[in-house]
């Protein structure tokens, strides 16, 4: 996590370590600080263990699957065994390498969608926040309207036209998951542009990218970290209900949320179908949820 | 404060003008003739002639701006039309599914205001206990995990395993459908019903329940803190007394925030929990619609479901007043 240095005073406040007594004054830098309060944190921890076990996964998932995706047994349904460790399913595939497989899935939608939907809610949030008048209305406006369709209508609407790709699937969840961010990156540019050093900012003649970019933002960047980390298991989630209804990933493309559509008529005799991608999507989204509360405690010990 | 609900209530039509011209742009975009799906099916050969004339009575001939003066000239008089699919009003499925996804609804919320208000409470009040770090674990727990693993996961334990375990009939829950539909003043399930109810109710109700314990603990405790907390106790008010009426109300503000969120989200959640019980209600119909490109049927339900959302939000708004004097609704508001 790369934390921009504050670019000027009123910057993130309480940012230095009180309980070291003296060295009040000495000057480290935030990301420090923030690193040794998010250690402390044991639940954030587990959360980082898992993501980095998680990304692990997604990149040497073929050397860690012991069969294909799509390679069939002639075992259909089969409960865990040794040598399929998670079981097989419907049409005899090794559930474990696809569950491993899927990781590189959910990794790839989690981090490129997030990614999408940061960047279009800080440009807008910062149109809106900064400018206001004629812009804030527009896409304060927009954001209501599409707050406005419940998102999982939203969603699978623009699934329908978009198509079933991984890389529809991020462009819809990228698409329709920068509203709150908006929102967030727009408050906190209402209230912090209105601070002196912003005015004096403006008094020394600096431009408005420069004072957007350099000033502004990095002061705002706080909520947007937290949000962020969040979102990824919130996409990856989003992900899976889309698999699940039949408008996301497709076959035979080893996404969880798919795999756990698949195993549902199966509840009776072969639970394990559903089980194993269950708990994959569970772990992860989890992981990304202890880090997110960490990092919100660790960049801002008041709340504590 | 009439001024104000007037505005928001002007403002809720371009809101939602906008928002459904959106979706009904949206179907134009789609694959797929809707003619030779109302026919029966985009896989066989159906008659050119039976297309036209279907082209003809639903008016989809003619350019999508008429089309869609058309449509809205129709719903403004409340009239949404009759499915493609299956020609039944869509004001009809309306009343019938809405009716469902009501019930649901109302169970949901209920479990999720007195679980998730005592959970928030009393983890605010024993900070640092296991039963406040189990609250956070488990709080985090059903935020992560997917509403229809959790459904499935439900319906493992409590219909697959008494079942196979051969337990007595009356720990065997239903997994599936509405069940006999018989209701007492309108949301109480009688008989067998509550059967069928109590899986679904406590899956929908699991995300919203812990994202509110959640918030009523971290309010709590941000009150709990507060001066006039120990100006009440000071005055040697009892521990429940200050608690539950100085610091509870008090804290109730970003609660009720949620809590209005949570009507909207019980609504769009349900889409899934509804898919995964087979619950009839509008988020499942509306899936449905979508995927068989049912344009009436999408819009029709859609449109209630963002009415509702739009006035629901304004309940909560005004709510505020009620428990926060300090605010004063439509003064200086800049957003």
């Amino acid at each position: 996590m790369t934390l921009t240095e504050p670019a000027a005073p009123g910057a993130i406040e309480g940012s230095s370590d009180f309980t070291g007594g003296l060295d009040i004054a000495a000057a480290r830098p935030l990301r420090v600080d923030v690193w040794r309060r998010f250690k402390r944190n044991r639940l954030a921890m587990v959360g980082l263990v898992l993501v980095v076990l998680l990304v692990l996964v997604a990149i040497f998932a073929p050397w860690i699957a012991p069969y294909g995706i799509t390679e069939r047994s002639s075992d259909f349904r089969q409960g865990p065994s040794s040598d399929h460790w998670f079981g097989t399913d419907g049409i005899g595939r090794d559930v474990f390498s696809r569950v491993v497989n899927g990781a590189r899935v959910s990794v790839r939608i989690g981090f490129l969608a997030t990614a999408m939907s940061l960047i279009l809610g800080l440009v807008l949030g910062c149109l809106g926040g900064y400018f206001g008048g004629i812009t804030d209305t527009l896409v304060m406006r927009l954001t209501d309207v599409f707050l406005a369709i419940p998102y999982t209508v939203l969603a699978v609407a623009i699934a329908t036209v978009v198509g079933r790709s991984i890389n529809s699937v991020i462009l819809i969840i990228g698409l329709t998951g920068w509203l709150g961010i908006a929102r967030i990156v727009r408050a906190s540019f209402l209230s912090l542009k209105r601070l002196e050093y912003v005015e004096a900012a403006h008094a020394l003649g600096f431009s408005r990218s420069r004072i957007i970019m350099r000033h502004i933002l990095p002061n705002a960047l706080q909520p947007i970290i937290v949000y962020g980390t969040i979102a990824v298991g919130s996409v990856i989630l989003t992900e899976a209900a889309l698999s699940f209804l039949g408008v996301g990933v497709q076959e035979p493309t080893p996404a969880w949320g798919l795999m756990v559509a698949q195993g549902k008529g199966n509840l009776v005799n072969a639970p394990h179908l559903m089980f194993f991608p269950g708990a994959a999507i569970f772990l992860t989204v989890l992981a990304f949820v202890f880090i997110g509360d960490g990092l919100r405690d660790a960049l801002d010990p008041k709340l504590k | 404060m009439t001024s104000y609900i007037i505005r928001r209530l002007l403002l809720i039509i371009p809101t939602v003008f906008v928002a459904l011209s959106f979706l009904f742009f949206l179907f134009f975009l789609l694959p797929g003739d809707p003619a030779s799906l109302i026919a029966g099916g985009a896989n066989r050969a159906i008659d050119q002639g039976v297309l036209d004339r279907i082209n003809a009575r639903y008016g989809l001939n003619d350019p999508i701006p008429v089309q869609f003066v058309h449509y809205w000239q129709r719903t403004i008089q409340w009239d949404l039309g009759e499915s493609f699919l299956n020609r039944r009003s869509v004001n009809e499925i309306l009343g019938e599914r809405s009716i469902n996804s009501i019930r649901l609804g109302i169970w949901a919320i209920l479990i999720e205001i007195i679980v998730g208000i005592a959970v928030g409470l009393l983890a605010a009040i024993r900070r640092y206990s296991i039963a406040d770090k189990l609250t956070t674990i488990i709080t985090a727990g059903a935020s992560a995990v997917p509403v229809f693993v959790l459904g499935f996961v439900l319906q493992y334990l409590f219909a697959v395993q008494p079942n196979k375990l051969g337990w007595p009939e009356w720990t065997k829950l239903r997994t599936s459908g509405l069940g006999p539909d018989t209701w007492t003043f309108f949301f109480i399930p009688t008989g067998e019903q509550w059967r069928y109810l109590i899986l679904p109710a406590i899956t929908l109700a699991s995300v919203s329940t812990a994202l509110l314990a959640r918030m009523t603990r971290g309010s709590m405790l941000e009150v709990l803190r507060a001066d006039y907390m120990r100006t009440a106790r000071s005055k040697g008010l009892g521990e429940r007394d200050v608690v539950i009426r100085h610091g509870l109300r008090n804290a109730m503000l970003p609660v009720v925030t949620l809590i209005g969120i949570d009507f909207g989200t019980v609504i769009g959640v349900a889409v899934l929990t509804e898919t995964t019980f087979s619950w009839p209600g509008l988020g499942s119909e509306i899936v449905q619609a979508v995927g068989q490109r049912d344009l009436p049927v999408l819009l029709g339900l859609t449109l209630a479901v963002v009415l509702a959302y739009a006035l629901i939000n304004l309940v909560v708004d005004l709510s505020y007043a009620w428990f926060d004097p300090r605010i004063r609704l439509g003064e200086g508001e800049n957003s």
